[in-house]
């Protein structure tokens, strides 16, 4: 086989190898240089294997050569491209920019352990995606998480309030692990297969008290993952002490990759045959309207920016929750468009906020007084980020939220589609207040008497042009957003004619 | 010559550069003043030919992207929006020359940034005029709202900033809340949003009940600046701006974007027929009645100048909404008709009202005792305006009054007569009191605590000429109206 049939398990294999490789590197830069090197090589890949499928379609790779069920599977459709390329590609951004933000937020010593943790981090998550074995899933997604204990506990430097976020987020992400194991326990008692298809085939019609338990526990640990309302309560505090790539990291791809995962086990593996497929929907609707909501007013009233933005990334779960639950190909192409977009978004916000801290040391919405004067590049780029939030034409956030309220007006519900409509706007006027806020702060406050003043190249290029770079992408997905929302409704075809169809792999 | 169409792009794209201009030329005050004149004018040109062309019969239509299939920013003019767009850049030029003799003669800070967002505003503004679509509407809507803020807040003091804070929140908050979802429930029942002279929602099935009574509810609040009650407070705080944002942007650009998009709504994707056919719009005439009645009687109450002539504004608005609400011919002549003559009336109020501030500092009605006196052009420009407002020939505001009340005649509400003589009684007495005070009341004594008047002169004559301008505009419409009823008759042609 030549190295090109490979390329479905190259962008896990390539950082997984990588990172041990990084630790022994020498402290300082080089571990840095390396990690970027690595990130843009599994952009690369994972890039060239979206235009494959794009072209060819499905490929499933089987590993060393076992075929499935035996074997594990790699099983590459359009969402998996599109989520593997967005994790890879938010890697290729945030690397560039952590340099010297984590040179002056983690320390000079400890940068070969961070960057092997880093690539460990992103090897979870393409694995996550990648594969087409229901235990593998688990098996990447406990690597990810290990690795993101460590990296949020790194924020300890600078806030020792960091080791108890992490210990939160360590408690809460194994409870979830647990119940994810757990379900697929049962699941692997009832049909004595983890391969997916061979799984959904095996489930067909099948609904009494086992798999419905494992069903339960599959969705709740999956939910404790994506920090679906009301069990995010791990989120806030990691994203708010991680140090500012971490968190810019997470935020754009983490919690994604568990929405990707759980939408593989509600459409791929358990699909519509099951009756309660209905009660999970049901559940999604109403715990994303509620988290939509209730996420936005705490972070409405948050004087840390961080964590601000960290609830705002709660209630943004929940539009893709909503997406899921409306289950329509509509539904599922906008919860995907919005997986996207939030990445997008998210990271520009993040990286806005890891510049201002880079150069002013605080994340308090009292310290960001004058921050339009001072650093106006950064504010641009933060209140561009923060329209893109909020769903303002002419940037990715709308895109979001029209193909959002285009699908819910098309779904038939319980409950009246336009008053779903008019919550999501409401939420996203709550979203005008939490970026309004912060504006207020930036541009119309005068600075603090005796503050220190800030040079206008306080920040390197090295991270300037990662948040323009990822600040242009939100516009442009906002002006020219086709290309995209037809490739998630393909995304989302593919997706749900598993669900309906039969199992042939 | 220029096409219609590269017009109506230069007139777009001129503001702009104009801005970057302005932005190069910050420590050159009398260059940069220049360079706004000039836009100005060039400005004025490219909208005075794409006029031309629509006058001639000629629609021109540029699509400049395509955010989704069916989502484009693109412009297409007709009669309404060349009106407006011609209004606006017309009253810019003026403005621009008041502006210079205001923010010099009270030495404002940040006079370069004043101008900047300035020119980005006029920019949103010609967008709203030309806007072929909702979507494009709507994005140069969120523009206008933006590029205001700045200026609402110039002076940057804790007042400045709480006006500015309602300002930004409820424009803000009704475009995305009410007016955004409309737009995407029109397309979701259309499959478009393309402006199309006889309404797009005629043959939707899918709204019934009623539905059309809640579409057209989110986008005659949703169009928050057309300031209908009670989505008005925003426009009363703006008061806190320099008076040439107060006269141009809160009496002309912004308030008639407003009611110049409620105009387009019901005439372009409700289409008059489809409003009088499903009863949908009546509710909203009665409530743009009342606001007429209220906003005047809350104008009666106020002694700031420009608060009065905020209230009056909203009052005054809504007889635009109620010209499209009737939805009769005559009542959409008189709704647009309404536009262009509100704006040069109540603009030369604000102007004479700016112009008082300048020479004497005061704000307050009851300060103004005596200065008739001393700045008798000022206050005889002002009565001009004030007339105009009533509704009194030989100007230009007694046109609107009387077509919107044939208007309801035809429509079948005659009570509206009614509605609109006892607004027009309520103007004289809050209008003209203010000039009567200032020609007949005595002098105040310095002992008062006021300066004497021997110490206040006329204004400063680019304060001065800027308000004759638009007062004599005032009168020419008036003579001149049968033109401008012709020229937006295709609006109502069947």
């Amino acid at each position: 086989m030549a190295l090109v049939d490979h390329l479905p398990v190259l962008p896990v294999v390539v950082p997984l190898i990588s990172a041990p490789a990084c630790v022994l590197l020498p402290k300082g830069r080089l571990p840095w240089l390396f990690a970027t090197l690595v990130s843009w090589a599994t952009f690369a890949l994972a890039a060239t294997l979206l235009g494959v499928v794009m072209q060819e379609g499905v490929i499933t790779y089987y590993l060393g050569g076992w075929s499935a069920p035996l074997g594990i599977v790699y099983r590459i459709d359009l969402a998996t491209a599109i989520v593997m390329a967005l994790v890879s590609g938010m890697a290729a951004v945030v690397f560039p920019y952590a340099r010297a933000s984590v040179l002056k937020e983690v320390g000079r010593d400890q940068t070969p352990a961070f960057y092997g943790a880093f690539l460990i981090c992103l090897t979870g998550l393409i694995g996550v995606v990648a594969t087409g074995d229901a235990f593998n899933v688990f098996v990447f997604l406990e690597i990810s998480s290990l690795s993101t204990y460590a990296l949020v506990a790194m924020g300890a430097r600078q806030d020792r309030r960091a080791l108890t976020a992490a210990f939160t987020y360590l408690v809460l992400g194994t409870i979830g692990a647990t119940f994810f194991v757990i379900g697929l326990g049962l699941l692997y008692q009832m049909t004595g297969t983890l391969n997916m298809l061979d799984l959904h085939a095996k489930l067909a019609g099948q609904d009494n008290k086992v798999v419905r338990a494992a069903f339960a526990f599959i969705v709740t640990g999956l939910g404790l993952k994506l920090a679906m309302f009301p069990l995010h309560r791990w989120l806030p505090n990691a994203y708010t002490y991680a140090p500012s790539a971490v968190t810019a990291f997470l935020a754009s791809t983490a919690t994604k990759v568990a929405v990707y995962a759980m939408l593989r086990f509600l459409f791929t593996i358990v699909g519509f045959s099951a009756p309660f497929t209905e009660v999970a929907l049901g559940l999604f609707l109403v715990l994303g309207l509620a988290g939509m909501f209730v996420a936005s007013l705490i972070a409405v009233f948050r004087d840390d920016v961080k964590q601000m933005l960290a609830f705002s990334s709660v209630a943004q779960i929940g539009y893709m929750l909503l997406g899921i639950s409306f289950a329509t190909e509509a539904g599922v192409a906008a919860a995907l468009t919005h997986v996207v977009n939030h990445a997008l978004m998210k990271a520009s916000l993040f990286l806005a906020v890891g510049c201002v801290y880079y150069a002013i040391g605080s994340h308090r919405l009292s310290d960001y007084r004058g921050i339009g004067r001072t650093m106006p590049f950064t504010a641009a780029c933060f209140i561009i980020g923060g329209l893109s939030l909020i769903g303002v034409p002419l940037t990715a956030g709308f895109v979001s939220k029209f193909v959002l309220i285009e699908a819910a007006l098309g779904a038939t519900l319980a409950v009246p589609s336009l008053l779903i409509v008019l919550l999501i706007v409401a939420s996203s006027l709550l979203a005008v207040a939490y970026i309004g806020r912060v504006a207020y702060e930036m541009f119309l406050a005068d600075p603090p008497a005796g503050a220190p003043a800030v040079q206008g190249r306080a920040v390197p290029l090295g991270m300037l042009i990662p948040m323009a770079v990822v600040t242009a992408l939100n516009v442009y997905v906002g002006v020219d957003g086709e290309g995209l929302v037809a490739l998630c409704t393909e995304a989302a075809q593919g997706l749900l004619a598993l669900s309906f169809g039969g199992g042939a792999f | 010559m220029l096409t219609p169409e590269t017009a109506l792009l230069a007139s777009l794209i001129l503001p702009l550069i104009g801005f970057v201009g302005i932005m190069l030329t910050d420590r050159a005050p009398n260059l940069r003043e220049g360079i706004t004149l000039t836009t100005a004018v060039l400005t004025f040109l490219c909208v005075l030919t794409v006029f031309v062309g629509v006058a001639g019969g000629a629609r021109p239509e540029v699509t400049v992207l395509t955010m989704l299939p069916g989502l484009d920013v693109a412009f297409s003019v007709e009669p309404l929006g060349a009106l407006f767009a011609l209004i606006a850049s017309g009253l810019w030029i003026v403005n621009s020359l008041y502006s210079i003799g205001y923010m010099r003669g009270n030495g404002e800070k940040g006079q370069t940034r004043f101008y900047m967002c300035f020119a980005i505003a006029i920019t949103a503004a010609l967008g709203i005029a030309y806007a072929g679509n909702l979507l494009t509407f709507f994005v140069f809507y969120e523009a206008l709202t933006l590029s205001t803020f700045p200026l609402v807040t110039h002076k940057r003091d804790a007042k400045a900033r709480a006006g500015g804070r309602i300002y930004l929140g409820i424009l803000i908050g009704t475009s995305i809340g009410l007016l955004l979802p409309a737009v995407i429930w029109t397309y979701v029942l259309t499959g478009t949003t393309d402006f199309a002279l006889g309404g797009i929602l005629a043959d939707a099935p899918d709204l019934r009940g009623a539905g059309p009574v809640i579409l057209l509810g989110l986008f005659v609040f949703g169009i928050g600046k057309a300031a209908l009650m009670p989505v008005h407070p925003w426009l009363p705080n703006a008061m806190v701006a320099p008076t040439p944002v107060s006269a141009f942007l809160h009496a002309v650009a912004v308030v008639k974007a407003g009611v110049f998009g409620v105009l387009k709504v019901s005439l372009y994707v409700f289409g008059t027929d489809y409003l009088a056919a499903s009863g949908a719009s009546e509710l909203y005439m009665w409530i743009a009645a009342g606001s007429i009645l209220l906003a005047s009687a809350i104008a009666m109450t106020q002694d700031n100048l420009k608060a009065r002539l905020a209230y009056s504004t909203v009052s005054q608005l809504s007889y635009v909404t109620l010209g499209a609400m009737m939805a009769t011919s005559l009542g959409v002549i008189g709704g647009a008709t309404q536009i262009a003559a509100h704006a040069l009336g109540k603009m030369t109020l604000f102007m004479c009202a700016g112009a008082v501030y300048t020479a004497a500092h005061h704000s307050l009605i009851s300060e103004m005792r005596g200065t008739g006196r001393a700045m008798p052009y000022t206050w005889i420009a002002y009565i001009i305006g004030a007339c105009s407002i009533i509704g009194l020939p030989p100007m230009a505001g007694s046109w609107p009054k009387f077509y919107l009340m044939m208007g309801g005649l035809q429509g079948g509400h005659g009570w509206l007569i009614a509605v609109l003589i006892v607004s027009s009684l309520m103007n004289i007495v809050y209008l003209l009191t203010p000039a009567v005070r200032a020609f007949m009341d005595p002098v105040p004594t310095p002992a008062s605590g006021h300066a004497p008047a021997a110490v206040i002169d006329e204004a400063p004559l680019f304060c001065l000429v800027p308000a004759w301008i638009t007062a004599i505009g005032t009168v020419l419409l008036f003579f001149f109206m049968g033109d401008l009823v012709a020229f937006l008759e295709p609006l109502v042609a069947r």
